[in-house]
């Protein structure tokens, strides 16, 4: 198991907690369930120490919204690779949100699908792979393409954009 | 046409170069077939009874002559010498082996096409209208918008794993050509009380297991709207799709569980909070896109051009061929040229590749390099003059490509079947083949009237047949073949999914039964009743007691 973000392998800092274990004291970062914040929410945002939510396909990515600034890790469960909607709740969290802190694919996370969930919004990964073989994976599969038709909040240039950009070079220029 | 510029090559290499690597991947062990498949299935790969299958993408069925002298030249070097055009608007190869299927890729992106999202749980190749551009009913060319959504929709890394296949179709048209009330999402061009062009957007229809005609959620969506609207209908199915059912998992029945008048809310919901967003398409990118389909440099000629009335009258089977396959063009002195790739007895779609050759040749010659694929099933020269058409005749008719039955009994759509398809419970095509056997004199083609037959082999339903004027289904009763007879289908305008007769025929049985629905019809119709005219008004019962007597 291995979490790759920024081009480089990184720490696990953060609990996970299940809906029943008892929440640390302050200090340690908290991962829980998105019924665990609704349920605690209160508590949750009171104690110190970096909160984060963990959804899975189902959950709703709008019951986040009011406190979007309060969590510096949002991980989102992939249960099998097919199941695309945690590519939609990226979105929605990065483009209508706001939400700025470390977005994190966890589950069925394979190497053809990373550049998808890129361009979702994603920008950590958990692999089940070693190491060196999930950072390779990672860039590989981050290098797989470079035209994009596609506007999303990624901030990648689309192909329209491009074009628009060139026509108005020539434009200038012929004027 | 479109050209494709630097962006869309360079997407395209690169494509190309990923599944080559994924390729390799498979076959040096590094990816197990449990891994390879979702990768092969993003590209049209498929794995089928005796072969991997290659299903190759004609965005919107429209290609140049260049672009289809080379599918006959994979068919020739990849294949065993022909290919199949699908109701898909693609051509499918049967026997290419995986090792080449790289190699393959890179000679069709040498004409820039590819293989993408022809297969998966993705957005699939867009259709529309084969008559687009040509057609005197058009209210405007479809095929800019459909290049638009063919953009949109190639690698959406949001709509990459929807819960199912999704495929939208487009029709410019108030007669429907392009089945959009049968796709997940059908888009209907029309003016508004404004006056501007925009279009109705149904969604939920869908054939396979469960048909349905599909429900408007919008009366008019502008054009610069379209694609924050197509984005909001996506993300809600994305969302909110059944995933725990691979049966109950299109868009379809998701309209029919929630109601439309909830997916409309959603719809509408999710949009409000996109509709200004980046997807928001200008006047001026819109009009660059028309500008790509301009019309061909027609020349201004009569409407009639009495050399080819002269030939009408010299030639019989070329006035038959002119009466059941050309239709009227919206360009004076110009005619839309259909070739019928189901000949009396053959395989419908299929064509070898010598015949795509010739067509991409004829299309440069006679169309402005012009060709269509059908969802029917056959090819189209859409902007041929009237005086050539003559000699565009004779050389398809050298070539067995001017079968003169379109949209007759014998132009019958039919899927690949149980002689190829992995998921077929019975053959289709040995059933169309004697169909059109026992129906393959002309005269009497033409004296039943247009009658749409369509064969599928298994109830996932690719040939169709729940929107046959006749439709059949090939099923399984323990071990033999036996095939379900439903009448009144259309997919028109007037789109409706055809009833069950009844009970089963065996293989030797059914192509009789077709035979006596069809004298039924004959016996009970008015004068200039169609097929499924007579049905709508006499309904089930004249036919089911010719099938089944007091049964």
């Amino acid at each position: 198991m291995a979490i790759v973000k920024n081009d480089s392998v990184i720490e696990n800092e953060w609990v996970t907690l299940d809906d029943e274990s008892s929440i640390p004291e302050s200090g340690t970062n908290v991962l829980v369930s998105l019924g665990r914040f609704k349920a605690e929410r209160d508590s949750l945002i009171a104690r110190n120490g970096g909160l984060g939510v963990l959804l899975v396909p189902g959950d709703a990515p709008e019951d986040l919204a009011e406190d979007i600034d309060r969590f510096s890790l949002i991980a989102v469960k992939f249960p099998a690779y097919t199941d695309g909607r945690g590519y939609s709740y990226g979105r929605v969290l990065r483009e209508r949100y706001g939400y700025a802190g470390e977005m994190r694919a966890v589950g069925d996370v394979l190497r053809d699908q990373i550049l998808y969930m890129h361009r979702c919004g994603f920008d950590a990964y958990e692999l089940s792979d070693d190491d060196e073989t999930a950072l390779e994976k990672v860039r590989a599969a981050l290098r797989d393409m470079t035209v994009y038709y596609q506007p999303t909040g990624d901030g990648r240039a689309t192909a329209g954009s491009l074009r628009d950009r060139r026509r108005a070079v020539l434009d200038d220029a012929t004027s | 046409m479109y050209r494709y510029d630097d962006f869309d090559r360079q997407l395209l290499a690169e494509r190309t170069a990923q599944f080559r690597d994924q390729v390799a991947r498979r076959i040096s062990g590094e990816l197990t077939e449990d891994q390879f498949k979702p990768l092969r299935l993003m590209n049209g790969v498929y794995l089928q009874l005796h072969a991997y299958m290659l299903r190759v993408a004609v965005p919107y069925g429209t290609m140049n002559g260049e672009q289809m002298r080379k599918l006959g030249y994979i068919a020739r070097t990849y294949d065993k010498g022909y290919g199949h055009f699908t109701t898909r608007q693609n051509i499918q190869y049967n026997w290419p082996k995986l090792n080449e299927i790289p190699d393959a890729l890179a000679d069709l992106a040498t004409v820039e096409m590819h293989a993408i999202q022809t297969s998966g749980n993705c957005i699939r190749n867009t259709t529309t209208d084969q008559y687009a551009g040509a057609a005197a009913d058009e209210i405007e060319d479809p095929r800019p918008y459909c290049e638009l959504i063919r953009q949109w929709s190639t690698f959406h890394p949001e709509f990459t794993y929807l819960p199912r296949k999704f495929k939208i179709a487009v029709t410019g048209s108030p007669n429907d050509r392009a089945a959009v009330r049968v796709h997940d999402i059908g888009l209907r061009m029309h003016k508004n009380d404004a006056g501007e062009t925009g279009f109705e957007v149904i969604v939920g229809g869908g054939l396979g297991r469960t048909p349905f005609v599909g429900k408007t959620v919008r009366d008019f969506i502008g054009k610069n709207d379209l694609f924050s609207y197509l984005e909001a209908i996506l993300r809600v199915y994305n969302r909110f799709g059944r995933r725990d059912n691979k049966y109950k998992a299109r868009i379809k029945i998701l309209v029919h569980e929630v109601g439309v008048d909830e997916i409309r809310r959603l719809v509408e919901e999710e949009w409000s909070k996109i509709r200004d967003g980046s997807l928001r398409v200008s006047d001026d990118e819109i009009a660059q896109y028309i500008a790509q389909f301009a019309p061909p440099a027609f020349e201004e000629l009569q409407a009639n051009d009495p050399e080819f009335e002269r030939r009408k009258q010299a030639h019989p089977d070329f006035a038959a061929w002119v009466r059941s396959n050309v239709i009227a063009h919206k360009q004076p002195g110009y005619a839309i040229a259909n070739i019928s790739l189901k000949p009396i007895g053959g395989i419908p779609g299929d064509a070898t590749a010598d015949q795509m050759e010739l067509v991409g040749d004829l299309a440069d010659q006679y169309s402005f390099g012009d060709v269509r694929v059908t969802h029917e099933q056959n090819l189209v020269l859409p902007h041929v003059k009237k005086a050539d058409l003559f000699a565009l005749w004779a050389e398809l008719n050298s070539a067995l490509l001017a079968t003169a039955n379109l949209g007759f009994v014998t132009d019958i759509i039919a899927c690949p079947g149980l002689d190829y398809c992995a998921l077929a419970t019975a053959r289709s095509i040995p059933l169309s083949q004697r169909i059109s056997e026992r129906f393959g004199d002309l005269e009497r083609q033409y004296d039943i009237g247009e009658l749409k037959i369509k064969i599928s082999g298994c109830i996932n339903a690719c040939g169709h047949h729940h929107v046959g004027h006749i439709g059949i289904l090939g099923l399984d009763k323990r071990g033999k073949e036996f095939y379900q007879i439903t009448l009144g289908g259309d997919a028109s305008q007037d789109a409706s999914i055809g009833k069950i007769a009844g009970a089963g025929f065996s293989e030797a049985e059914v192509v009789d039964a077709i035979e006596a629905l069809i004298t039924r019809y004959i016996d009970i119709r008015t004068v200039g009743e169609r097929f499924i005219d007579t049905y709508r008004r006499v309904g089930m019962d004249p036919f089911k007691e010719v099938l089944y007597g007091d049964r």
